[in-house]
């Protein structure tokens, strides 16, 4: 392990929690419902952060919890009833239910997996219940997805076939080229979790070899490992250098030899490194702080500094598994200063006095970090965006180029003499 | 237990914000969870805000449940203090730190320190965010002004005229994440600059707590918006004797009636009453010719009460609309919003349920919505015109250009705003009366979408010069060049048409004459 430096901070925080991810989780699984039982404040949250890119009809609400739900457990646990059934009469193409807990159900305790089991009862057939806690108290942002994928694993039925199981949410373009490469790789039986359909999930057992494609699953990784399945250790696939060692472990696993890998993914890689060059060009020597938010730093971090030559002055993180991230954290260069959890106003103290050429954090953080004459990357751009994959590696780099570009042309002279 | 898809109002913490945001000098020590700092980036994102909102979030954790919260309080209270040095100092919970009864503003002002703290208690689980900030607002200025109360005397709106110099007023209630409420407060200053009246003090936006201490410098409070500033004014009144007035001033009626009241509130005569009625182009755009086919449009209005009042006056009396449908999501305004109804004989709809707004338009089948964003994506579905004149908003309701809704200019957005997307709505129908007319060149495209995606596919397949083998007919060279000189939009349309008369008519051969032909013999 390389010689990284760590560091935990704790105080006030500016993070999501974990029911933002629910605004990728319901595009994955069109045919889910995420139903957080919670308070106005959960409903606005969603609703902000998912913008209006969605609007329509959502898949996904709030049960508002009111007043007279507080003074009673088991009046809310009949009124959650009554608001499950109103939902189902209007949207009878759901399949599987989320019940989502927040920070407010699991304050009063309302027992939301005891409802699961009574409306799964009812149901049957018809609609299948699960229910995790995307509360803020418990999870940040991505954890949300950590917790979803967890509360199915109960629903995957055992094989013993022989797999490839990719967990994680892909975009679909990225998840078909990944499909597509193992294919060439000699792979085929493979599948993703989640899937496409809430209703179609995988089947697994003990010849299910797991790879990660998102480094926020401590959970559900956990369970995969209690039913069997092995875990591919290995980067993620973000980068180039990230992907082609994730392509490596996973060939491995499979006993398909380094030197097909390579056969297959060669033309791939020099085809990105030259996508590549011109985002190194403005990258390269570049300062980079990373806040944290997603989790996905670390690995953002290594790609942009072993692939894009930029400096790493912090990179933060509201949570660290040193075991899932072993191999990610080998890859960092020597004394990289790792901070686990914030303090959000030291955090910006030591922004302001490294004075950095880029800040990857939050949107309530970026445009006051502008107006101080700081560039930034919003981090929400990271799980909406298709990034992971050798294929994605440039367009991973536009996104922290972008902003210094734009910084560039901005603030050229040419502009301000004409 | 309500099932909320989309929420017209966030909790009323997020109100409390928008008054500490709006504010200089203030902070606000938020207990809540993490998470809750999303609000943070209404102001940065929609607002565009340089300068992060001034909450500090105590961000407690399950693990800190089991212990002592209460301490992670008056850590974070201290650490606030001593890095933002805040003149007054606002402390609360959102909805999940209201459960665990911390009693963080009790915590505050047993700490010991000099500026006054404001304790706001605001039940998440019953109230939202409009009225979070008005209570915010309410109890910051009864907590600097109080002391003031025994000692001073009542205010007399006539006391400019003692103390020998120009009437003096404040404006309350705009605040960050209102509609445009920034340009509106310039231009009600504006407006009373010129009617020989000074601004005293504009809060919650821009103000610092010296300035709210200030308040009773003036003569009277002009209440700029209701859902934030009555219950301010209404305490002022009650203690000081200060009055505030009544009307809003957006639209040119409401304007001039406004200017009326404060005149009458400061007994100060009203010298330019007749140019009023030319301040703003309005009154002429709307009388003017091209104006006719205004006349009768049918309005579907839903928003704030302040604004869906106003603008359901506006488009009655100032542009000849009909209204065929107005509510609003403000519970506190409903028995304003249902009285201006009634004068407009429809039923007003009063919910927080977005669907039902939507059923509710679909059923009124207007040919113009005025709503929030919300409204403006409903209507975008059905295919109607629509203009944001309410919050919620979104980025792009906040523009770069002055664009106030209230007095004269304001008069002159509203214009702009609501009849653009009607003309290009008019367009339409231009393009349904002449769609016979060769005088449409290819590319004449409504602005409304949906119609382009058609045309496309028209634009692309060059049919004209294929001969049709199917109905076993013949293109002329005349014919087809008369065809490609047909609009894109209608000439499948024309082709079909002229074929199928062919066939009917057993001609052969489709020439120039046979187009025309058959447009006389379908039209």
């Amino acid at each position: 392990m390389s010689k990284v430096e760590f560091n935990k901070e704790s105080g006030p925080r500016e993070v999501f929690c974990g029911l933002t991810s629910i605004v990728w989780l319901h595009r994955r699984m069109p045919d889910a419902f995420f139903l957080v039982v919670g308070s106005r404040t959960c409903a606005h949250l969603i609703q902000s952060a998912a913008g209006v890119m969605i609007f329509a009809e959502p898949r996904f609400g709030t049960a508002i919890l009111e007043e007279k739900d507080l003074a009673g457990l088991a009046d809310a646990h009949e009124e959650l009833d009554r608001v499950v059934n109103d939902l189902i009469a209007r949207r009878p193409e759901i399949k599987t239910l989320f019940l989502v807990g927040s920070c407010p159900s699991e304050v009063i305790k309302l027992d939301l997996a005891t409802v699961a089991e009574k409306l799964n009862n009812r149901f049957l057939g018809q609609v299948r219940f699960v229910n995790y806690s995307g509360s803020g108290i418990e999870t940040t942002f991505t954890q949300g997805e950590d917790g979803a994928l967890k509360a199915l694993i109960p629903l995957m039925e055992s094989s013993n076939e022989e797999k490839l199981l990719l967990v994680g949410t892909l975009a679909n373009n990225v998840e078909d080229r990944f499909k597509k490469i193992f294919g060439n790789l000699g792979i085929s039986n493979i599948e993703s979790f989640p899937p496409r359909q809430s209703t179609e999930l995988p089947k697994i057992g003990k010849n299910t070899k797991v790879l990660l494609t998102q480094p926020y699953l401590s959970e559900t990784v956990r369970d995969l490992k209690h039913r069997g399945c092995e875990i591919i250790s290995a980067p993620f696939p973000l980068g180039i250098e990230g992907s082609t060692e994730w392509f490596l472990a996973a060939a491995k696993a499979f006993k398909i030899s380094e030197l097909k890998v390579h056969e297959i993914i060669s033309p791939l890689i020099n085809r990105a490194k030259l996508a590549l060059e011109s985002h190194k060009e403005i990258l390269k020597g570049k300062r980079l702080f990373l806040l944290p938010e997603s989790q996905l730093e670390i690995s953002l971090a290594r790609f942009l500094h072993n692939e894009c030559e930029m400096d790493l002055i912090e990179v933060g993180t509201p949570y660290l598994n040193k075991e899932l991230m072993k191999e990610e954290i080998n890859l960092l260069p020597d004394n990289t200063k790792i901070v686990e959890g914030q303090h959000v106003e030291k955090q910006l103290d030591r922004v302001r006095e490294s004075n950095p050429d880029l800040v990857v954090c939050g949107m309530g953080l970026a445009n006051p970090l502008e107006a101080e004459g700081i560039s930034t990357k919003w981090s929400i751009e990271m799980v909406f965006s298709p990034i992971h994959g050798i294929d994605q590696a440039a367009d991973l780099a536009g996104l922290f180029s972008k902003p210094l570009k734009r910084n560039q042309i901005l603030t050229s002279k040419t502009l301000v003499t004409h | 237990m309500e099932l909320t898809l989309w929420t017209y109002e966030g909790p009323p913490h997020v109100g409390a914000m928008r008054i500490a945001s709006s504010m200089k000098d203030i902070h606000y020590v938020l207990h809540a969870p993490q998470g809750d700092t999303y609000a943070d980036l209404l102001f940065t994102m929609i607002e565009r805000r340089g300068q992060r909102p001034p909450v500090t979030y105590t961000t407690f954790q399950a693990r800190d449940l089991g212990g002592d919260t209460a301490e992670l309080v008056k850590k974070n209270i201290k650490e606030a203090v001593e890095r933002f040095k805040p003149k007054t100092l606002l402390v609360g919970e959102s909805c999940t730190a209201e459960l665990i009864q911390d009693q963080p503003g009790a915590l505050a002002k047993g700490m010991g320190f000099d500026m006054p703290i404001v304790n706001l208690e605001l039940p998440a689980y019953s109230k939202k965010e409009n009225w979070g900030a008005s209570e915010t607002f309410y109890q910051l200025t009864r907590t600097l002004l109080k002391e003031k109360v025994s000692s001073s005397e009542k205010i007399s709106p006539l006391r400019w005229k003692e103390l020998g110099r120009r009437p003096k007023v404040n404006i309350l209630g705009p605040s960050l994440l209102g509609f445009r409420c920034r340009d509106d407060v310039i231009e009600i200053q504006r407006i009373l600059s010129e009617q020989g009246i000074d601004t005293n003090v504009v809060a919650p936006l821009g103000a610092s707590p010296d300035d709210i201490e200030r308040l009773i410098d003036a003569e009277i409070n002009i209440c700029l918006y209701q859902e934030i500033a009555e219950a301010s004014c209404e305490w002022l009144k009650r203690n000081f004797g200060m009055e505030y007035t009544n009307t809003i001033p957006i639209g040119i009626k409401n304007t001039i009636e406004f200017i009326n009241e404060v005149h009458n509130k400061l007994d100060l005569p009203l010298t330019n009453k007749e140019e009023l009625e030319h301040k703003s182009k309005l009154p002429w755009y709307s009388k003017s010719v091209d104006s006719n086919y205004l006349t009768g449009k049918r309005v579907f209005i839903f928003g704030d009460g302040t604004h869906a009042i106003a603008a359901a006056k506006i488009a009655k009396d100032e542009l000849g609309f009909e209204v065929v449908g107005l509510g609003t999501y403000s519970r506190e305004m409903a028995r304003q919003v249902r009285a201006t109804a009634k004068e407009l004989n429809v039923e007003a709809l009063i919910t927080n349920n977005y669907l039902e707004v939507e059923d509710a338009m679909k059923k009124a089948a207007p040919e113009l919505v005025l709503g929030t964003q919300m409204e403006r994506h409903s209507a975008k579905r059905l295919g109607i015109p629509c203009s944001v004149i309410s919050t919620p908003m979104h980025v792009q309701d906040v523009p770069a250009r002055y664009s106030p809704q209230m007095g004269w200019e304001g008069a002159n957005v509203i214009f702009d705003d609501w009849v653009h997307p009607l003309m290009m709505g008019l367009e339409e129908h231009l393009i349904d009366m002449f769609k016979h007319d060769f005088e449409f060149v290819d590319g004449h495209q409504s602005h409304l979408g949906h119609t382009a995606t058609e045309t496309k596919d028209l634009i692309n397949s060059d049919d004209t010069k294929d001969n049709n083998p199917k109905v076993g007919i013949i293109w002329t060279e005349s014919g087809r060049a008369e065809l490609t000189k047909i609009p894109f939009f209608v000439r499948g349309k024309v082709k079909t048409n002229t074929e199928k008369y062919a066939i009917l008519r057993g001609i052969p051969e489709i020439s120039d004459e046979t187009l025309y032909d058959a447009k006389a013999y379908f039209s």
